[in-house]
């Protein structure tokens, strides 16, 4: 058995407890555990349960048409499925992007980073973070944020609403636009639009630094607890700029061993394949990827995301940010660097980031620019990679002659993270339910470990094709007479 | 206004030229009446239905029906606009329509009125026919999953074109459109980006290549003001000699 407690011995004779839908996630999956008489944890899986399916339909589509069909995975993130696409669309039509197009992206992604970091922190995260894992459920929500600390709440808004409005001014709509194309972007900014942004960047700066200093506060009050819930080690992957930067937008990929140590770094990622590979099991639709090097999704998964972005890269290149990195780091001698909360942390850092990034890029006078558009040679591969705000993002499609796509394969943010969610929930199941009489505020605490990988699960399960299948022959005595399956362990074929 | 070169459309006196259709002469006044298969440069067709108005009481197709004076022309009626609603509803489960992700976006009429005319949810079950997309051209994309038989291309690329590029086959439910080539391919005619018939699509049909998406929201054709304030672009061409289609 590869994992403790992902498969029960003896499954038949156990109490089955589901938490289903999980809540305050982005799309839907359930939780089971597996007890025994005495109420010790047996089992314990995260189920992604719905189903999408993209991969597959748009096989057949004009490549143009793909940036704007793939962020419909999402409507949290749809821009960067729309820029990951756009990437891999630009090798595909030969482009290298005029300044202007890889700042108004830029300027999209950030704005994406502002947005969504500040739904989850505030809107879904919050509520636990302030009332507590197992306080009164009736309040423990965004309503009863804004009831009881309606400033934070406020600022939780406002920040969304302002990266909503860069978005919407790059992207031509709030959700789902369609600014980014193979080859560059269809509108720069106007003065108008660049002058009402500025207006407002600074006081967006000072409350995104508000946000890392709460969290801040809340792991110096509670220093054991948030430091010890649902510890696990990991190897870690993310994108990194060429000096070694934080850069959510373009750089290359390093990973390393839960240890530190380097398994690779600076790979240039229009080859993934090369190291990184992904395996399927029989009872999620989400696929779990691992690095090569290590064999298996046993011994290779590894963890992706703000965590992993902030202490793997060497600084960010903006003040404010850097320095919040730096006291993360450095607090209680690294303890948080490895603490599953500690995610919340990484993500408001991030939240500063991409704010700062933002006031730089409304200064760059390439905003407003009019070559919007390149193209080059034409090729017949595209791979692009985003850091999207769950983290890593990897769009690769391939188009024949007619401009028609004929393979895609997504690795998204929340799929990288799989088996790393099954771990922090393992972790929690033993931490506090084993033994115990459930209690809602006791399950919580699993939805607790799942939130802080702010899992996309709409965007994780987006396989056809490859859905695993068994299909069991039972006979009336209750034997097992014939079994069939269908991809239950095997890893899709290198593209 | 004399009585004999005007009729009334919903409480509207409006006047016409002899040979002129209700639906010519509604758009000279700046009038819109709903449509899909009426084009200005091309004789009417009467075939998608849209355009159905009540006159003297009973349904008729306006952009098919000659203009007579004192007629009484029912258009903007709840009982018309519901109907049309339904027509609309109805051509949108037909084919397979997913404007989200469609390069005709703020360019279509379908979606244009369909928003004009509040569809606002679905309303029959969609059939989601299997329409291969042919990129087999070049430089134009015929994406066949958008197609509402209107057939003003077939119109364009006989009468203008003189090529014959296009056909309708099949009856009822499985008609569709067709390439005039033994292959079936578009790569196999002589059809050119040029051609009229690229030109007059009113959905997501013929498409030039990498072009998708090229024009910001906000700038579409149909962005700033719904398609019934475009009634200007939809009036009759009327030419040197005179004739009109």
């Amino acid at each position: 058995m590869p994992f403790e407690l992902e498969t029960a011995s003896h499954p038949e004779n156990l109490k089955r407890v589901a938490i289903e839908p999980v809540s305050r996630v982005e799309g839907h999956g359930k939780v089971t555990l597996l007890l025994d008489d005495d109420n010790h944890v047996q089992q314990v899986r995260l189920h992604i349960t719905e189903f999408r399916g993209f991969e597959k339909f748009i096989e057949g589509r004009p490549f143009w048409e793909v940036p704007v069909m793939v962020q419909r995975l999402c409507g949290i993130c749809p821009v960067s499925h729309h820029l990951a696409a756009s990437k891999a669309m630009d090798q595909i039509v030969g482009a290298t992007l005029t300044p202007t197009a890889e700042k108004i992206r830029r300027l999209m992604h950030y704005g994406q980073i502002l947005q969504s970091h500040a739904l989850h922190f505030f809107h879904l995260a919050s509520p636990d973070l302030l009332f507590g894992f197992d306080s009164d459920v009736a309040k423990r929500n965004i309503v009863g944020v804004i009831a009881a600390y309606p400033e934070i709440a406020k600022k939780g808004v406002l920040l969304r609403k302002y990266g909503q409005e860069v978005i919407r001014m790059t992207a031509g709509k709030r959700v789902h636009g369609t600014g980014s194309i193979p080859g560059g972007v269809n509108k720069s900014l106007t003065a108008e639009e660049r002058a009402t942004l500025q207006k407002d960047i600074y006081q967006m700066i000072a409350w995104s630094r508000d946000a890392v200093h709460l969290i801040k506060q809340l792991f110096e009050q509670n220093l054991a607890f948030y430091n010890a819930f649902g510890r696990f080690s990991a190897h870690n992957m993310g994108l990194v700029r060429a000096d070694g930067a934080m850069d959510l937008y373009h750089g290359g990929l390093r990973a390393r061993r839960a240890d530190g140590s380097t398994l690779f770094d600076h790979f240039d990622y229009s080859h993934y394949w090369d190291v990184i590979s992904e395996d399927v099991k029989s009872w999620s639709y989400m696929k779990f990827p691992f690095f090569n090097a290590m064999g298996s999704s046993d011994t290779g998964w590894y963890r992706v995301g703000p965590l992993t972005r902030v202490t793997q890269c060497d600084f960010i290149p903006t003040p404010l940010a850097n320095k919040e990195r730096s006291e993360f780091m450095a607090f209680d001698n690294g303890s948080a660097t490895g603490a599953t909360p500690g995610y919340h942390w990484a993500r408001m850092i991030e939240m500063l980031h991409a704010a700062e990034v933002i006031k730089e890029l409304l200064h760059d006078d390439d905003i407003c620019g009019t070559e919007l558009m390149s193209s080059g040679k034409r090729q017949e591969r595209g791979v692009g990679v985003i850091e999207a705000p769950r983290g890593t993002l990897i769009h690769h499609y391939r188009v024949d002659a007619n401009d028609q796509v004929i393979r895609a394969n997504l690795i998204v943010s929340t799929t990288h993270n799989n088996q790393a969610m099954n771990e922090a929930i393992r972790v929690v199941a033993k931490q506090y339910l084993d033994g115990r009489e459930l209690t809602e505020g006791l399950l919580n605490h699993i939805e607790v470990a799942i939130r802080c990988f702010d899992p996309c699960l709409s965007c994780a399960t987006h396989a056809l094709g490859k859905m695993p299948l068994e299909v069991v022959l039972v006979g009336a005595d209750g034997t097992a007479l014939d079994r069939m399956t269908r991809n239950m362990h095997d890893s899709p074929a290198t593209p | 206004m004399s009585e004999s070169s005007s009729f009334i459309l919903d409480d509207q006196e409006i006047p016409f030229m002899p040979g002129q259709s209700v639906m010519q002469a509604a758009l000279t006044a700046g009038v819109f009446i709903p449509h899909l298969c009426y084009h200005p440069e091309f004789r009417p067709h009467g075939s998608c239905k849209l355009c159905t108005v009540k006159i003297n009481g009973r349904p008729a197709t306006s952009c098919t029906t000659p203009a007579a004076a004192g007629m009484a022309v029912e258009s903007n009626t709840p009982e018309i606009l519901d109907k049309r609603r339904t027509l609309l509803q109805m051509l949108l489960v037909e084919g397979n329509h997913f404007c989200p992700s469609c390069e005709k976006s703020g360019f279509c009429m379908l979606q244009a009125l369909g928003y004009e005319l509040g569809v606002v949810a679905p309303r029959f079950s969609l059939l989601y026919p299997t329409r291969p997309v042919d990129a087999s051209h070049p430089d134009v994309l015929l994406d066949f999953n958008r197609c509402i038989l209107c057939e003003l291309c077939i119109r364009a690329s006989t009468e203008v074109d003189g090529k014959f590029v296009f056909a309708l086959s099949g009856r009822g439910i499985k008609k569709h459109l067709v390439v005039n080539a033994e292959s079936g391919k578009l790569a196999d005619t002589n059809f050119s980006l040029a051609d009229k018939a690229a030109q007059v699509c009113p959905v997501g049909v013929i498409l030039p290549k990498r072009k998708g998406f090229a024009v910001p929201i906000g700038q579409r054709r149909f962005d700033a003001a719904p398609i019934s304030a475009h009634v200007d672009e939809f009036k009759p061409v009327v030419s040197a000699q005179g004739e009109r289609p």
